[in-house]
């Protein structure tokens, strides 16, 4: 009985020390080369695999990180500057810090502004819905709030609010990763420069219908009136198709057009105060119309 | 029984054909008319009338767009009133021309007698070009330009006219009545089609539901002494009426995957198209008018109606007493493959053919439950797919896979929804992959055509 014992753990001792002989032999031949600074950038990133660098994970976009002759090519959107420089230091490059970003969904048709029109009782997918028809309200434009985006977010920070029928983007864990930004089929969603401490403003409709059937679809629609363009003094407003598009670079968040904007389709998030329309009103009135007076001398 | 069918898949939906014996009568004259400019697959037609001008019926109101494209005629006269976007019947915005009703005044080249005229002209150039300048068009729902079937490309030969007579789309009668009121024009239309296409043999198919149409289209060739001509009772089956399985059916071949009908020899037009071919050649009356089913068991009548293209739907339904409280949805064309409709104030095109008006318990859709690998699915699908197959990979984005297992061949009929036992919403899934799939074809195909242009230079 004992002698058993003792030559099975004699024979698989042996057999485990040859093996790994073996293995250890075998792997020392075939070893693949690779650059060893694939290896620490793959540890420096945030190990998401989200694609949203535009990479098919975080060690393909290591592999083509280490390659490229410089950085400017590569962000990952994930991890933000500190992960680039990381990343740089790294691989001895320079990166130039970017704004961070976050995901923006331009349609504020709430179900108390935009009614329903008909009852949509299809698959519950955003993408089929649209291809069957335009939406369940009189804009063909807007959210069809079956949950792409939601479904497509891996971080969590999209859900939608069943009061609006509108996705509501969670700040701190929007990682800018543009996967909701595909999965729109009524590409609604747009990255946005987060804006200093988080304030921004932005023009939440993309309707390019004329102004009256716009209207008529959604009470908060962008009617492409023209107010906000003329307001502005930073020419950071472009209106095109009917629809107002104020462009975050240009943007200095003085708040005047959305002040002024007749349906309320532009909307700032973050601002300290909120926005005291009437003074706002009070103080273009007075600037204008010293700029008539201006004009006439 | 007859025995002609196609030989793979097909289900056998109940027909519902309660509109059977109501006779195409005309509808008043609507007071405004919008004509869409996309009535028809391929480029939309340019408009060539400004605001303001006055049109007579059947006057030019737009010019195709390019190759694959057609004319729309004014279906009315009046004043044009505006040009620009409206939306159609799905909320989606297209370019339509307003035309307010005033009388109704003619075009004087168009023949109104009732007469039938069965001399064909000899010229087939001159009867493709009248095709043409009629704006013909595929009335049985596709809408491809007829006149561009009936050119085929150089070095294929057509061998069979089909006329396709079997509606096979539960509830939809307008082509059955079409057959028993103008049984004479269609024979006359087919006869045209068939001298156009080289004299070559012409069959009229028509599933057996229909025994009145199949006699009185009998007694018609007979009468008119056509020989060349004949009658093919079908057995009830959809998709019959699919060109891919029709030909199939009459002919036994099968068209290849991505294959057009004409590289089999065969050429495939519906009845509503050839009656439209014989008032385009023999009466010089282009599309202005088609018959619309408007069916349903909530209705309190039945009807099929004589509508001027462009004609706004909530008109149609007040024809039959309004839209009652029980129909939950309203849906342009048949059960199986219509589109459903949430806009009344679109207006009719040239291939709509019918409104059925469903109640809540008709259209109620099941509850998607697992797959549980049954394959009726696959038993079901007339094109030979694996729509179970499919679906999954639609899921997972595999457009490779998709290609590779043939999703561009779908037809979109819905024998895979209609058969599933679980409920699965494969047609959706499966509509999607197939226009990704289709969009990577082309983008595959402008890419290569760039690279050989490139490879020149």
């Amino acid at each position: 009985m004992t002698s058993i014992i003792i030559w099975t753990i004699a024979i698989i001792t042996v057999l485990g020390v040859v093996l790994a002989l073996v293995l250890y032999l075998v792997a020392k031949k075939f070893k693949v080369e690779e650059d060893p600074r694939i290896d620490e950038v793959e540890k420096a990133m945030p190990g998401a695999n989200c694609g949203g660098c535009g990479y098919a994970g975080c060690r393909a976009f290591a592999e083509s990180a280490v390659k490229a002759p410089n950085l400017d090519s590569h962000f990952c959107p994930v991890g933000g500057n500190d992960t680039m420089a990381r990343v740089a230091a790294i691989l001895g490059y320079e990166v130039k810090a970017k704004a961070p970003q976050i995901a923006v969904v331009r349609c504020n048709g709430s179900c108390a502004v935009r009614p329903k029109t008909n009852e949509y009782d299809g698959y519950p997918s955003c993408k089929v819905k649209a291809t069957l028809y335009s939406g369940d309200t009189g804009c063909s434009f807007g959210c069809l709030g079956c949950g792409d985006c939601v479904a497509a977010c891996q971080f969590g920070a999209l859900s939608m609010d069943p009061e609006t029928g509108l996705p509501v983007v969670d700040e701190a864990k929007c990682t800018a990763c543009g996967a909701c930004v595909k999965a729109c089929p009524k590409l609604l969603i747009e990255l946005r420069p987060k804006g200093p401490r988080g304030m921004r403003e932005a023009v939440l409709c993309v309707n390019k219908d004329k102004g009256p059937v716009a209207k008529k679809a959604c009470a908060s629609a962008c009617i492409g009136c023209g107010i906000c363009v003329k307001t502005c003094t930073h020419e950071a407003i472009i209106l095109e198709n009917n629809v107002a598009y104020i462009d975050p670079l240009k943007c200095k968040l003085c708040r005047e057009c959305e002040a002024m904007c007749p349906t309320g389709s532009i909307h700032g998030v973050n601002f300290p105060k909120p926005l005291d329309k009437d003074a706002v009103k009070e103080r273009i009135k007075i600037r204008q119309q010293k700029e008539k007076e201006a004009a006439h001398v | 029984m007859s025995k002609h069918t196609f030989s793979i898949g097909g289900v056998h939906p109940h027909d519902n054909k309660i509109s059977r014996d109501c006779p195409i009568r005309p509808l008043p004259l609507p007071p405004t008319v919008y004509l869409a400019m996309s009535q028809h697959i391929g480029a939309p037609a340019k408009p060539v009338v400004a605001v303001g001008d006055k049109v007579n019926v059947g006057q030019v109101v737009a010019e195709p767009g390019g190759f694959v494209s057609a004319f729309i005629h004014s279906s009315v006269s009046g004043t044009v009133k505006s040009i620009g976007p409206r939306k159609d019947l799905a909320g989606n915005p297209v370019t339509c021309v307003e035309i307010a009703v005033e009388g109704d005044e003619w075009d004087e080249s168009i023949d109104r007698s009732e007469d039938l005229v069965t001399a064909i002209p000899s010229d087939n150039k001159a009867i493709i070009e009248k095709i043409r300048l009629g704006g013909v068009v595929g009335l049985g729902g596709a809408t491809f330009p007829t006149h561009v079937k009936l050119m085929p490309p150089p070095g294929s030969k057509c061998e069979r006219v089909i006329i396709n007579g079997c509606e096979c789309e539960p509830y939809l009668t307008s082509d059955f009545r079409t057959l028993l009121e103008k049984g004479e024009q269609v024979v006359v239309g087919a006869a045209i089609l068939r001298q156009v296409m080289g004299n070559v043999p012409c069959t009229i198919a028509i599933e057996e539901n229909k025994p009145e149409a199949i006699v009185h289209i009998r007694e018609v060739i007979a009468k008119l002494g056509y020989e060349g001509i004949e009658v093919m009772s079908m057995k009830m089956r959809y998709p019959q009426g699919g060109e891919k399985q029709l030909i199939d059916a009459v002919m036994g071949r099968q068209v290849g995957s991505g294959a057009l009908p004409i590289s089999v020899g065969a050429v495939v037009q519906n009845v509503a198209t050839a009656l439209a071919v014989y008032d385009a050649v023999q009466k010089n009356k282009p599309i202005i008018d088609n018959s619309v089913t408007v069916t349903g068991g909530c209705l309190p009548e039945q009807a099929n109606l004589l509508v001027r293209v462009g004609t706004p739907l909530q008109m149609i339904l007040d024809a039959v007493g309004g839209v009652p409280e029980s129909a939950a949805k309203i849906i342009s064309g048949g059960p199986m493959m219509g589109k459903a409709v949430v806009n009344l104030e679109a207006a009719t095109v040239k291939g709509t053919g019918a409104l059925l008006l469903l109640t809540e318990a008709e259209t109620r859709r099941g509850s998607a439950s697992a797959c549980i690998r049954c394959g009726k699915c696959a038993d079901a699908c007339p094109m030979g797919l694996e729509p179970f197959l499919l679906n999954r990979l639609c899921k997972a984005g595999d457009l490779e896979a998709l290609e590779a297992n043939a999703i561009q061949d779908c037809i979109e009929c819905g024998c895979c929804l209609y058969s599933c036992p679980a409920n699965i919403p494969l047609l959706d899934n499966i509509r999607l992959g197939k226009g990704a799939v289709l969009g990577a074809i082309r983008a595959r195909a402008v890419a290569a055509k760039a690279a050989a242009e490139a490879a020149k230079q």
